[in-house]
C-alpha cells in the first residue's frame, strides 16, 4: 500500500488493475477517457488493452473475454452506452463467467456532452446492478468490489461516476502491484447458455427478476450505503436527507460535524436497497433528495413509501427543491437545504461582481493553424452563392459552427452528419449537401452511413476531415493511425480504400492548407452526381511541430482585417488597432497568407514545401 | 479545516502545472489534497480554473463560492470572473497582462487589464499584483509565468507551504533541463502590494 495523488479516472483504472483485470476495451469520450489511458500506462503483463472502433465493439470484446472467465472492463461516456446498448441489453440476459464492469461516465451540466442522461436509469432499464461512487478513494475501492460482485452473481455490472468524480484529484491509498489479484482465466467452456434464444431469454428473465430482489437486500447491508444518524441540534428532527455521488460531498460541505440531520448515502441505486431505506424513513416526516440528472433515489423512496405504507413526504427535483437539469454545486445544495429546512446552515459572504467591467467572452474555438479551419473555409468559398447544407458531426470540428466560419448547420450524434444530410437532401433536392466527418468518427460510425447513402442513391458530398488522430478527447489512436494501445505498429486502415470498396467512384484527397487546390477540388467534386467523397488530410496541430510563424509586412498591410473577418484564427490579433500575428500561437499554416488580398502576410512555410 | 486555492487563467497558461506543484508540495508534507480541473471542450484560449484544497475533513474537490483563501489569477479578467470564490479577507495574486480573445478582436470589445486590477483592489482586502510582461522580460522567458505567480502566492504566507517546498516539488516534477529557469522564476518577486482595509 502506498499513497498517490491521482485523478478519479486514474483511481478507477488502478482499482481495476488491482482487481486483476485481464482485458480493457473502450472508446474515448469525455469524461471517461483517462480510465483506459491509465490502464494502458500502468498495466501489468496480464492485461490486454485496446481502443475499440466504437463502444458496441468494445462492449462485445469485453463480454467475450468475460465469457472465457477473464475479468474485463469496457469504458465509455454516457452517450457511448447508447451505441453499446444493443449488446448490453442482451448480455444482461446471458450473463458472464468472469467479472465484467461496464464503466460509464455521466456528465451532469452537461459540460461536454449532447445529453444529460442518467446511467442509473439505464441500470434499472437493463436490470443490471449499478455502483455510483462519491469520491476518488471510494471509486478505487468500490471498483474492486464491483468485479467480485459481478463474478459472484454472474452478471455484468455498471460502474457510473460523474464528471466531478472522474476529473477530481485526491491523495489516496493504493495497492502495490505485488498485491494485485492474479486472475487466470479458465477459457471459454461451450454450453447451451451462451446462445440467446427466446426460450433461454424467458427462463433467464425470471431468474434476473428474482436475483435483483435478492441483490436489493444484499445492498441494504453493503457497507458503502450509509445511514448517518441525526446529531446535535438535529437530534429528534423529523426531516432527513438522501443523496449520492458528488452531491453527497456538496451536502457534507454544508453540514457541521456533530450537528447534522439524518442522512442516507446511496451508492447502489439499482437494485434499490429497500430495507435500508425503510430504516432511514422510519420516524421521519419529510426527506430531501439531493441528486444530479434523474430523480432516481427520489422516485425509489416514493415507491418505498407506497409499498410499505409510510407517511413520509419525499422532496427533491419533482417538488422543485433541486434543479431539474444541470449540475449541483456547494452553493446550489446550500440553497436546496435552506428551502427544505427553512434556515441556512452556514452563512457565506460572496463578493458581488455585478458592477465589474465587461468581462472577455472566451468561447471554445478551433486552434490557431487547425486544418479544419482551412477545410471549412475551402468548402465555404467553393459553395458560395449556392444553396448548401453543412451537416456536421461530433469532434473538434463541431466548432466549425462558430463565427466567422459558420459552417455547421446540424450536429446530432456520432456519424449522424452523413445520414442527416441524406434525409435533408431527399426533401430538398435542390440543396448542395455536404457532410463533415472526422477520421475517428468515420471509423466509429460513419462507414455504415456512407454505405446507406451509396446504396440508396443519395446525392451528396461526404467530406472526411482526416487529422490522423482522435483530437477532441486528447489524441487517441484509431484504425487509420497505424498504432494500437498495446504499442504495436500495424497496417493503417485506408479511408480511400474503404470508400472505393463501398463503390464510390470519386474519392479525392487534398491538403486543405493548399487553399486554391482545395477550393477547386470541392467545386469539381461536388458538381458530380451521386455520392462522392473529399478527404481533407492534414495532421492535428496539437501533435505536430509548428511549420514556422507568419509575419505581416506593415508597409504592405492595408489593415482591411479580411484575414480576421474571414478566418477567426486566434493567432491573428489586433494590436493597438493594427493586425498582428501572435507568435506564441501561430503555427505557420499559411492559410491567412492565401486570404490576404494584398499579399502582406509572409506565408508560414506551406507554399515553400 | 482546509486551505482553499482557486487558480484561474486562460487555457495554455500553465494553471494545471501550478496546481500540480502546489499539490505535490502539500503531499510531501503529508497534507491531504483534493483538486479539480476543467478538462474537455475548454482547450487553448478558453477560461480555465483549477480548484485546490489541502487539509482535513474535506469532501468536495471543488471550492464553494466565498471559500477560497487565495485566488491565484494568471489573467486579470479571469481574476474578476472568479472573484466570487474568494473568502472575505482572502488574498488575490494576479498577473496584469490580459489575454484578449479572438472574439474581442472581431467585436471590438477590449480591455487593458488595469481596469480589472483596479476592480480587484476595490473589492478584495489584499491584492498582490505581478507585472507578467516585466517578469517575462527579466527572466527572458514567458513560459515560467506560472511559477513566478506561484512564488508570489507562497510569499504571501497564506498557505502552509514554503518556497523550499515548491523548489522540492519542481525538482521532483519538472524535467532537469528546465530546473534552473524555474528556480529563478520561483525566486523572482516583484510585487506591488495593495493592502486595502487592513483591519476588516
Amino acid at each position: 500500500m502506498h499513497r498517490e495523488f491521482v485523478m478519479g479516472n486514474e483511481a478507477i483504472a488502478l482499482g481495476a488493475l488491482a482487481a486483476g483485470v485481464n482485458l480493457v476495451a473502450g472508446y474515448p469520450g469525455t469524461p471517461s477517457t483517462e480510465v483506459l489511458e491509465t490502464v494502458s500506462a500502468r498495466r501489468t503483463e496480464a492485461t490486454y488493452v485496446e481502443w475499440s472502433v466504437n463502444e458496441k465493439a468494445g462492449m462485445e470484446v469485453a463480454a467475450g473475454a468475460a465469457y472465457a472467465g477473464a475479468r474485463s472492463m469496457v469504458t465509455m461516456k454516457q452517450v457511448g452506452l447508447n451505441v453499446a446498448s444493443d449488446p448490453l441489453m442482451s448480455l444482461a440476459y446471458i450473463g458472464v463467467k468472469g467479472g465484467m464492469v461496464v464503466m460509464v461516465a455521466d456528465d451532469p451540466g452537461p459540460i461536454s456532452s449532447q445529453t444529460e442522461q442518467d446511467t442509473r436509469t439505464f441500470a434499472a432499464y437493463s436490470k443490471l446492478p449499478v455502483f455510483d461512487p462519491t469520491g476518488v478513494q471510494e471509486a478505487y475501492d468500490m471498483i474492486q468490489e464491483a468485479f467480485a460482485f459481478s463474478e459472484k452473481h454472474h452478471t455484468p455490472v455498471l460502474f457510473r461516476p460523474t464528471t466531478r468524480i472522474c476529473h477530481g484529484y485526491a491523495s489516496i491509498d493504493v495497492k502495490d502491484p505485488e498485491d494485485y489479484v492474479r486472475n487466470n482465466p479458465e477459457g471459454f467452456v461451450k454450453g447451451p447458455n451462451w446462445v440467446i434464444f427466446p426460450r433461454l431469454s424467458f427462463a433467464n428473465h425470471k431468474k434476473i427478476e428474482e436475483r435483483n430482489v435478492a441483490i436489493g437486500e444484499e445492498f441494504s447491508s453493503y457497507a458503502r450505503n450509509v445511514l448517518l444518524p441525526a446529531s446535535g441540534t438535529f437530534s429528534g428532527c423529523r426531516k432527513g436527507i438522501a443523496t449520492h455521488g458528488i452531491s453527497f460531498d456538496y451536502t457534507m460541505e454544508n453540514l457541521e460535524q456533530g450537528n447534522s440531520p439524518r442522512l442516507l448515502k446511496i451508492v447502489t441505486p439499482f437494485p434499490f436497497p429497500e430495507q435500508l431505506a425503510v430504516e432511514f424513513l422510519n420516524g421521519l416526516d419529510e426527506v430531501l433528495c439531493i441528486e444530479e440528472l434523474d430523480p432516481v433515489i427520489e422516485r425509489a423512496l416514493i415507491y418505498v413509501c407506497g409499498k410499505y405504507h409510510l407517511n413520509v413526504k419525499i422532496c427533491g427535483k419533482l417538488t422543485g427543491h433541486v434543479a431539474s437539469s444541470g449540475e449541483n454545486s456547494i452553493e446550489s445544495v446550500a440553497a436546496s437545504l435552506k428551502k427544505f429546512f427553512g434556515s441556512a446552515f452556514a452563512k457565506t459572504d460572496i463578493i458581488d461582481i455585478s458592477d465589474a467591467p465587461p468581462l472577455p467572452v472566451r468561447p471554445p474555438v478551433l486552434c490557431a493553424g487547425c486544418p479544419h479551419r482551412a477545410a471549412f473555409y475551402a468548402v465555404k468559398c467553393a459553395a458560395k452563392g449556392q444553396k448548401a447544407l453543412y451537416s456536421g458531426d461530433i469532434g473538434c470540428y463541431t466548432l466549425g459552427n462558430a463565427m466567422p466560419l459558420d459552417m455547421t448547420d446540424t450536429c446530432l450524434c456520432m456519424g449522424a452528419g452523413i445520414t442527416l444530410a441524406q434525409g435533408i437532401g431527399r426533401i430538398e433536392p435542390d440543396t448542395l449537401c455536404f457532410s463533415f466527418t472526422g477520421d475517428s468518427t468515420f471509423f466509429a460510425s460513419g462507414m455504415t452511413g456512407i454505405v446507406n447513402a451509396f446504396y440508396n442513391q443519395a446525392n451528396m458530398t461526404a467530406v472526411i476531415l482526416d487529422n490522423s488522430t482522435t483530437a477532441m478527447t486528447g489524441h487517441q489512436p484509431h484504425p487509420g493511425t497505424g498504432k494500437t494501445m498495446m504499442g504495436e505498429i500495424v497496417e493503417k486502415v485506408s479511408i480511400e480504400k474503404v470508400l472505393h470498396a463501398i463503390g464510390l467512384e470519386t474519392v479525392e484527397t487534398v491538403n486543405p492548407l493548399d487553399l486554391p487546390l482545395a477550393i477547386e477540388t470541392v467545386k469539381r467534386v461536388s458538381a458530380q452526381p451521386g455520392v462522392k467523397a473529399i478527404i481533407f488530410r492534414s495532421p492535428c496541430v496539437a501533435i505536430t511541430r509548428p511549420k514556422g510563424c507568419a509575419a505581416i509586412d506593415p508597409d504592405a498591410c492595408i489593415n482591411c482585417k479580411r484575414c480576421i473577418r474571414e478566418l477567426g484564427c486566434p493567432g491573428i490579433v489586433l494590436d493597438g488597432g493594427t493586425v498582428a500575428i501572435d507568435p506564441s500561437l501561430c503555427t505557420g499554416c499559411g492559410l491567412c497568407a492565401q486570404v490576404c488580398p494584398v499579399h502582406a502576410i509572409e506565408n508560414g512555410g506551406v507554399q515553400n514545401e | 479545516m482546509s486551505k482553499n486555492v482557486l487558480l484561474c487563467g486562460v487555457g495554455g497558461q500553465g494553471t494545471v502545472l501550478s496546481s500540480k506543484l502546489l499539490a505535490a508540495a502539500a503531499m510531501a508534507k503529508g497534507i491531504p489534497v483534493l483538486t479539480a480541473e476543467t478538462i474537455g471542450m475548454a482547450q487553448r484560449g478558453g477560461s480555465v480554473t483549477s480548484h485546490l484544497r489541502m487539509g482535513e475533513n474535506m469532501y468536495s474537490p471543488l471550492i464553494g463560492k466565498g471559500q477560497a483563501d487565495l485566488l491565484l489569477a494568471f489573467e486579470p479578467g479571469e481574476a474578476v470572473r472568479n472573484l466570487p470564490y474568494l473568502k472575505k479577507g482572502g488574498i488575490v495574486v494576479t498577473n496584469t497582462r490580459p489575454v484578449r480573445p479572438v472574439t474581442g478582436t472581431l467585436t471590438g470589445v477590449d480591455y487593458t487589464g488595469m481596469e480589472m486590477v483596479d476592480f480587484l483592489k476595490a473589492k478584495a482586502r489584499r491584492v498582490i499584483v505581478v507585472d507578467g510582461d516585466q517578469a517575462a522580460a527579466d527572466l527572458s522567458s514567458s513560459r515560467v509565468l506560472n511559477v513566478v505567480l506561484l512564488g508570489a502566492a507562497v510569499e504571501s504566507g497564506v498557505l502552509a507551504i514554503t518556497k523550499e517546498d515548491i523548489r522540492a516539488a519542481i525538482l521532483a516534477k519538472i524535467a532537469p533541463r528546465f530546473h534552473e529557469l524555474n528556480m529563478r522564476a520561483i525566486d523572482y518577486i516583484k510585487t506591488e502590494e495593495n493592502e486595502n482595509h487592513e483591519d476588516q
